[in-house]
Order: structure tokens, then sequence, then C-alpha cells
């Protein structure tokens, strides 16, 4: 369990993250803002809970990680970058012509496992390391965070099976549930409820959680259960911490203007010195 | 001639190879009986996965296996393969440089009469125009097991169609069967027949025909669909003057298209793209589709003759 100074270093940590995302997308002129903010508290926790070194990307025994949901990449990118996986100059180069890291990441950029952007993938490729990594005898953990939107891809849906089939109790699935998708409510789209209740029925262990709650993110992380793959689903807020972007569908894909961004640094220098 | 199905030529190899290799992983979808696996997941259940009818699921594990080092073949209908799944082969497989041989069974039109929804007609072209992906079509058990032997060795992204029924041998060895490398027979100044997949046979006995009418041809066994063989094709385009182009497969950008993208710009001749027209083919035997459409010794040899004839005026 986290104590209150962890979770505080945690907080002030994911402020960073958030902050610098949202300059990213604003200096490169668009991004998937949206879903970067509701999964800045997810991501954050997994590259302090996961086993990993940036000195030693490749290293036997790291646990894997998988952004199934490519699109919400500059989370991802700002977090190697603070990390050292990725250079800072790299990272200036985000989006522009030739650039390393463009809209979805690839496995050429350090760090990142798959390469993904076309939705409905990486459940599968989490499961297939998964499995290579149970017949290997190996310990390693795999971590694979889908959206929820996502969800409407069936290839998510055969992934399911085939964990559960063949007993992936290394995988951990995460759900970014910030109920909201380009067009709008998930609900209405194409509704996913009852998703829990969907998870279990096709064998996983499934807990539903706050996704910016660091005590509660962090204990569903550690869940183990012998012969079950694990399901998150952390419930977020699309937009999160960005005041004029929170729970909107149209911030699916925006860029801030340059007043919005200097709220947010605002606002997050407040709510830093609020908790110190 | 003796036959044997590539399927058959393929499984028992890799049995044999998979235990001596705990790194080799097959892969399936319900279709371990077509795919004619025999004993190999009884065998080798650790290095065997069943994934059910569920071809992209399969596509997409078979590249996280991969990723972790195996060396994966993953085998069902090349119908729905090169379709169903033919996202999940561009991106996790071929995109992702995933060291995985999809093998497409029961291609073209083996099915018969189960007609369209299972013949693959379409999977060259489908296939052939993905990035950094390798597409085979061997004409026998061979040459499936010389490519075999070869992609074990080598870390690529592969589909490889094959046919449900056994095709005669015509390769005694694999010491000159390579990916990428065109195997030519004959050399005959008339007229040049570059063909795949069981359609080699066919060019042969068109051959054999037009031998006797005074009739001198090269044949082509084009195995490798990509990367194509372009030497080959200029040498004979060079001898020859004329080209026909026999396949398995829709008329639309199969190995005519890809032959004859190298023809138009580099080394124009006469040339004629002979396979399935754009429809859906009528249901019956192999043998009957293939007569229907004169993709037999005789109805090739009829077009070769029309072929030079064209050459000539």
């Amino acid at each position: 369990m986290l104590d209150k100074e962890q979770i505080k270093k945690l907080e002030i940590q994911a402020s960073e993250i958030c902050e610098k995302t949202v300059e990213l997308i604003y200096n490169s002129g668009g991004g998937h803002i949206g879903g970067d903010l509701s999964e800045v508290d997810i991501m954050v926790s997994l590259f302090n809970y996961m086993k990993h070194d940036p000195k030693n990307p490749k290293w036997s025994d790291r646990d894997y990680f998988i952004l199934s949901k490519g699109h919400s990449c500059e989370t991802y990118y700002t977090l190697l970058s603070e990390y050292g996986y990725i250079d800072r100059r790299l990272l200036e180069t985000y989006g522009r012509f030739g650039s390393l890291i463009g809209g979805h990441p690839n496995k050429n950029i350090t760090g990142v496992e798959a390469n993904t952007g076309s939705l409905g993938h990486g459940l599968g490729l989490a499961s297939g390391i998964a499995l290579a990594l149970k017949r290997n005898r190996k310990e390693n953990r795999v971590y694979v965070l889908t959206g929820d939107g996502e969800l409407g891809e069936g290839s998510n849906w055969e992934a399911l099976m085939s964990a559960a089939k063949y007993k992936l109790d290394n995988l951990t699935w995460i759900v970014d549930r910030n109920f909201l998708q380009i067009s709008g409510k998930t609900e209405t789209v194409m509704p996913l409820e009852n998703l829990k209740e969907k998870a279990e029925a096709f064998g996983f262990k499934a807990v539903e959680i706050n996704g910016h709650n660091y005590g509660q993110i962090f204990s569903a992380l550690s869940i183990r259960e012998k012969g079950k793959p694990v399901c998150i689903i952390a419930d977020t807020v699309k937009g999160k911490r960005l005041s004029c972007a929170e729970n909107r569908a149209d911030w699916h894909h925006k860029t801030p203007t340059k007043k919005q961004l200097e709220q947010l640094k605002k606002d997050m220098a407040e709510y830093r010195k609020e908790l110190t | 001639m003796e036959k044997e199905a590539c399927s058959n030529a393929f499984s028992k190899m890799i049995l044999e190879e998979a235990k001596r290799d705990k790194d080799i992983m097959v892969v399936c979808t319900d279709s371990r009986g077509s795919a004619k696996l025999g004993t190999y997941p009884d065998e080798l259940p650790e290095q065997f996965v069943e994934m059910g009818i569920a071809e992209q699921n399969a596509v997409t594990v078979s590249a996280g296996l991969s990723y972790i080092g195996k060396k994966v073949f993953v085998l069902g209908p090349a119908s729905f393969y090169s379709t169903r799944s033919s996202e999940q082969i561009k991106v996790d497989v071929a995109y992702s440089k995933n060291n995985v041989t999809v093998i497409g069974i029961s291609g073209g039109v083996s099915y018969g009469a189960l007609g369209a929804t299972h013949h693959s007609l379409q999977d060259i072209a489908f296939m052939r125009a993905i990035p950094n992906l390798t597409v085979e079509i061997p004409s026998d058990a061979t040459q499936m097991r010389a490519i075999t032997a070869e992609l074990l060795k080598a870390k690529r992204s592969t589909y490889i169609r094959i046919g449900r029924n056994p095709v005669p041998i015509l390769y005694a060895n694999g010491e000159n069967i390579h990916i990428g490398k065109a195997n030519k027979w004959f050399a005959g100044h008339d007229a040049a027949v570059i063909a795949c997949g069981q359609m080699v046979c066919k060019a042969l006995e068109a051959a054999k025909l037009l031998k006797n009418e005074g009739i001198h041809i090269t044949v082509v066994d084009m195995h490798t669909i990509k990367p194509l063989d372009i030497d080959m094709i200029k040498s004979v385009a060079e001898e020859c003057g004329c080209i026909l182009t026999l396949e398995e497969h829709s008329i639309y950008g199969g190995l005519g298209g890809a032959v004859s993208e190298f023809v138009t710009q580099n080394i124009p001749v006469p040339m004629k793209i002979c396979g399935i027209p754009d429809e859906n083919v009528p249901n019956g035997t192999e043998a009957e589709i293939f007569q229907y459409y004169g993709l037999d010794g005789e109805g090739v040899a009829e077009k070769v003759k029309n072929l030079i004839k064209e050459k000539h005026k």
C-alpha cells in the first residue's frame, strides 16, 4: 500500500506529465488530448509500478507494456522522455516530417514494445507475449492499456477468449474507461455496460476502480489470481486536469490555445502548492 | 508422376524440426485437420496453440509470440487469412517486422464446390501490396520444404499460399530453390510462360504439347511473388519476346499484375495475363474449374499460340 507521501509524490509527477503532454500537443499543433489526459494517472502508476530499466530497455526480466490505444501517445512519449528512454530533443520533433515519433507509437522508439494505432490489436499482442513468456516459464508480467470506445472492435473479444483459455494470469488488461469516444458517449455510440460483468463472464478477474486514485490503481495493479488474467476497469475523466477539456468528446483530438495552456500551467502550479 | 500435398510436406517437416527447436510454434484456427497437422498437436502441445475460429486474433497472438522469440507458423484457410486478417498481417506481422509465417491452406479454388466464400482468388493482390511481406506460392512439396527450411533460418514476415490437394512433385530436391529466385524450365525462344503454384504444372504440360507442334517455350516457376525475381523476367523477355502469365488467382493484381508492372516499365514485350476472370467462379471440382477457364495443359497451349501470333504481328 502507498503512504500519503508516496501518493503526493505521484500526484505531483502526474501534474507535471499532464502539463508537459499538453505543451507537446500545443507545440506540435495537434494530438489526441482527451485520451492522453484521462490515462495520465494510469500511465504514471505503470511507470512507477512495473519492472523496467531505462538504461537497459531490453532487460529480459522487464515487464511488458502495450499501449493499445496508440493514439494517446503524447502522454507515453512524455513519460518515455522523462524516464530517459528517449532524448528530449527527439520529443521536440514530434509530428514533424521524418520524425521517429508520430501520431502512433512504433517499436523503433526505445522503450516501445509494439506498433499500435489500429485499435483492437493490443490485447491480442499482449496475450501472445504473455503466452510465450508462460511457455518459456518466465515470471515477467504483461500490461496492456485499451480505450473503452476501442472495445467495439471484435478482435478484442477474440483475444479475451484466448487469454482466458490459456489461463494468462501474467496478463493485466487496463481499460481507460472515460465513457467518451470521438462521436460522443460510449453508451450512445455502442453500449459497453456492464463491462465488469462482461470481463468476468469472459473469464477475467475484474475490478472497477477510480482511475485517478493512486491507492486504488496500485492496489489493482497488484492483483494476482491463479489461472486468470486480470481486468482493471479504471473510471477516468477524459481531458482530466485541463478544465476546458474535461468530460468533453469534442476534445478527443484538439490543440489547446496559448491561453488554455497558460491556464493549465497556473492550475497545476496551484495544485502542487496545495499538495506541498 | 508422384504427387504430394504441400500441407502434408510442411506438417511432416515441421514436426521433426519442432522436436529439435523448442522455439518453433504452430498456431491454427480449428484447422488442424485441413492443415494436415497430424500428431503435431498431441506430440508437442507446448509448441502448439489452438485459437478456435478467430483468424484475426490468431495472427495478432502469433505476432506477440514472435516478439518473445518464437518462430511462428500460423495456418488456416487462405481465403480467411488473406482477407479477414489482412489488417493483422499488415500491422502486426509485416509493419511490426515479426517473424511470423502465415500459411494460407486450401488456397485458390481448392475447395471446389464450396464456392466463392472459400476461394482465395485475391490473396496475392492483397498480400503483395503490403510492405515488408514476402509472398510465396510453391508449386510442389519439394519447394514447400525448401522455403520452410529457409524461413526457419531467417527472420522474415511471410505469407505462403498452398493448395488443398496433392500436386505432382516437380523437383527431386531443394538444392536450387531459394526465396526470391525463380526456377527456369527449358530454354525455348518462342514464348515464356511465367506461372506459380500448381499452374506451373499446367505450363509444363502445355510446353510438352507445344513441343510436338514445333513450338518451344520457356517455363518460369515464379514461386516468390515478392520480392519478385526481376532479373529472371528481364532475361526471359529478352530471350522469348513475349510473356504469358498463369495463375490460380484473379487476373487483377496477382502474378500477372506483378510481372506486367515490371515489363511495361522496363522491357515492354507482348503479354497475356491468364487466370480467373473478375467473376465468381461456377461450382465444381478444381479440375472442372481449371478446364472451364482454359487453365489446363491444352487451354494454356492454345493461349500461348495466340500470344505468339500477337508477337509476330
